[in-house]
């Protein structure tokens, strides 16, 4: 299981890539991008995904 | 360069050389005026602080006449939500909705500085303030700029904008890269008020939303305020004026941060058009009329000293305060350019000569003020004066040209700043002259007359129509001395009853920041 970044609504503004507790998030070819294989959800890590938490534009979704 | 207030233009200010060790501009001894934001220097302000401000141009009344500050946009993420934000574009905090910055990265930022200070010797204050907010994320990239920053050009002032919320776990590294400001944006001290202004923070790994959220926020801006303040460094505090949300709760808000040591208060009016996308935009919610603002201004005197010269800059903007120049120094072109050294000795020789022109200026409003203390009394109800300038504190703009007119409060206790309105038409395109002339007339409707280098002659028919005189017998002199000069004549014909006192009047605040770029 991961999430993903709606890259129509994503801002650029790298909230989650500082936020991801497993740096599965980066910056590549001109926009942010989740890694499926690791992203874990941050189950086991935090109550909530980082990512959709601090996200301006609610584009961190489930995959 | 223009014919704004250029390096030349203040060097060839007659044979002006100012000695190796120019006293501050102590001066002010004479000038007992009235409380005028900043402008008064040691007179009312502690020296330490003066010291630290006296060559910033957002915090120094006087200095941001002389001085240029510059914002790099280094900070993209956010970790709080305003209602008068839309993040698809820059933080509403500093600067204008609608507009995007460049983003830049701490190196791209560090030769972009290096090029606009070659090119701009007044360049003093090099601030971060988004486009979201410098301290989220970790404050990753704002630190990264300063410390590159510091090695290169360490005579420059540094000073960063933060929502406050991760402000606690960062006070530390600001006081060791030795960054003496600080601007917090708070626009509420209950989180009642706060939770209509702020539909979500994140904080500790979690979105909060309503009270929770707002008194989170509270909370962490009035501890960061503490720190800072007690570590000795300045901080200012911005607020957003909402009509009925939070307008007559910002006195309380002047109190609070005041009493935890904030050396300025800037009240700003919101900022609000649909077409930003706004939560406030969309809600159709006001922004304040410009006789709102300046009566709550005035309400604040005396608390936190209220800074009225802000015109919301963009988060890139370069530039003396008013002018903005960002365009001339974009990504492409600074990375054309080749590796540029810092000139510490031709901005060393600028400051001394601001230095020198400081001193006499306070010596000659203090002897036009006491005239004018002499002769009119103290009988006579203030004015306010509307100021076509280009800089320098001289009336020496075209009335035609005018993007912005600065606005003076002129009485029996003085002149001071009050603020100013914009005339700019950057949204509107299309708008022929004479929507252009009622722009203006709706912007300075509050004004008994309009200072100008020069105006035509139906623009001259229709002010004074509106009941606005235009004087142009001031053109190149000093703001400050004309305007005395005129009140006393004002005084004088209001005795005779040749004028009537213009009062009751208010005008339209024009929204958004500043953009005029130089001709
Ligand atoms: S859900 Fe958690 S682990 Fe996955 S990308 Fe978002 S922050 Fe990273
Ligand atoms: S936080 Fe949201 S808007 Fe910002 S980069 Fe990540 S996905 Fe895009
Ligand atoms: S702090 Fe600035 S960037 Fe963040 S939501 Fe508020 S206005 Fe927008």
């Amino acid at each position: 299981m991961a999430y993903k970044i709606k890259a129509s609504d994503c801002t650029a503004c790298g909230a989650c890539e500082a936020e991801c507790p497993n740096n599965a998030i980066s910056f590549k070819k001109g926009a942010y991008a989740i890694d499926p294989a690791t992203c874990t959800e941050c189950k086991g890590q935090f109550s909530s995904p980082q990512c959709a938490s601090v996200c301006p534009a609610d584009c961190c979704v489930p995959a | 360069m223009g014919n704004v207030i250029s390096l030349d233009s203040i060097l060839g200010l007659g044979e002006l050389k100012a000695p190796a060790d120019t006293p501050a501009p102590a001066a002010a001894s004479g000038c007992a005026s009235s409380s005028c934001g900043s402008s008064d220097g040691p007179a009312d302000m502690d020296p330490a602080v003066w010291e630290k401000v006296k060559n910033h141009p957002c915090y120094s009344e006087e200095a941001h006449h002389y001085f240029a500050r510059m914002h790099v946009a280094v900070a993209p993420a956010c970790n709080i939500q305003c209602n008068y934000c839309n993040r698809k574009y820059d933080c509403s905090n500093e600067s204008r909705p609608g507009v995007v910055s460049e983003k830049l990265t701490p190196e791209q930022a560090i030769r972009k500085i290096m090029a606009v200070s070659a090119e701009i010797p007044q360049l003093s204050v090099i601030g971060i303030a988004g486009p979201g907010d410098s301290l989220a994320a970790g404050g990753k990239n704002t630190f990264k700029t300063f410390e590159m920053l510091q090695k290169k050009a360490p005579d420059l002032k540094l000073c960063l904008s933060t929502n406050g919320l991760a402000l606690p776990d960062h006070v530390d590294t600001i006081a060791q890269y030795n960054i003496d400001h600080v601007t917090i944006t708070i626009n509420m001290v209950d989180p009642e008020v706060g939770q209509h202004i702020y539909p979500w923070i994140f904080h500790d790994h979690k979105r909060w939303t309503g009270l929770d959220a707002a008194k989170i926020l509270h909370e962490r801006q009035m501890l960061g305020l503490e720190m800072l303040t007690s570590r000795g460094i300045l901080v200012k505090v911005n607020s957003v004026m909402i009509p009925g949300i939070n307008d007559e709760h910002l006195m309380d808000v002047n109190k609070a941060v005041k009493a935890r040591g904030a050396f300025l208060h800037n009240i700003m009016p919101l900022i609000s058009d649909p077409a930003h996308g706004t939560h406030f935009g969309l809600t159709g919610q006001r922004g304040p009329t410009a006789q709102e603002l300046k009566v709550l201004q005035d309400q604040c005197e005396g608390g936190a000293k209220l800074m009225r010269h802000c015109r919301q800059c963009r988060a890139d903007a370069v530039g003396l305060l008013g002018e903005d120049r960002g365009s001339e120094f974009t990504i492409d072109r600074i990375d054309a350019m080749e590796e540029i050294d810092y000139d510490r000795e031709a901005a060393r020789t600028y400051r001394e000569h601001v230095e020198a022109e400081r001193a006499e200026r306070h010596a000659s409003k203090a002897a036009a003020q006491a005239d004018v203390a002499e002769t009119v009394g103290t009988a006579v109800d203030p004015i306010l004066i509307a100021v076509a300038t280009k800089g320098g504190e001289r009336i020496n703009e075209h009335f035609g040209h005018a993007k912005e007119f600065q606005i003076y409060e002129v009485g029996p206790k003085g002149a001071k700043f009050v603020g100013h309105r914009r005339v700019d038409q950057y949204c509107e395109g299309g708008s022929g002259d004479e929507d252009a002339l009622d722009t203006v007339l709706s912007a300075i409707n509050d004004c008994t007359a309009v200072f100008v280098a020069k105006v035509g002659g139906c623009p001259s028919k229709k002010l004074q129509a509106a009941g606005i005189e235009p004087v142009d017998r001031f053109a190149f002199e000093y703001i400050e001395e004309s305007a005395l000069t005129y009140f006393k004549d004002y005084a004088e014909r209001l005795g005779q009853g040749a004028v009537n006192a213009r009062a009751g009047q208010d005008a339209v605040i024009r929204t958004g920041a500043f953009t005029a770029k130089r001709a």
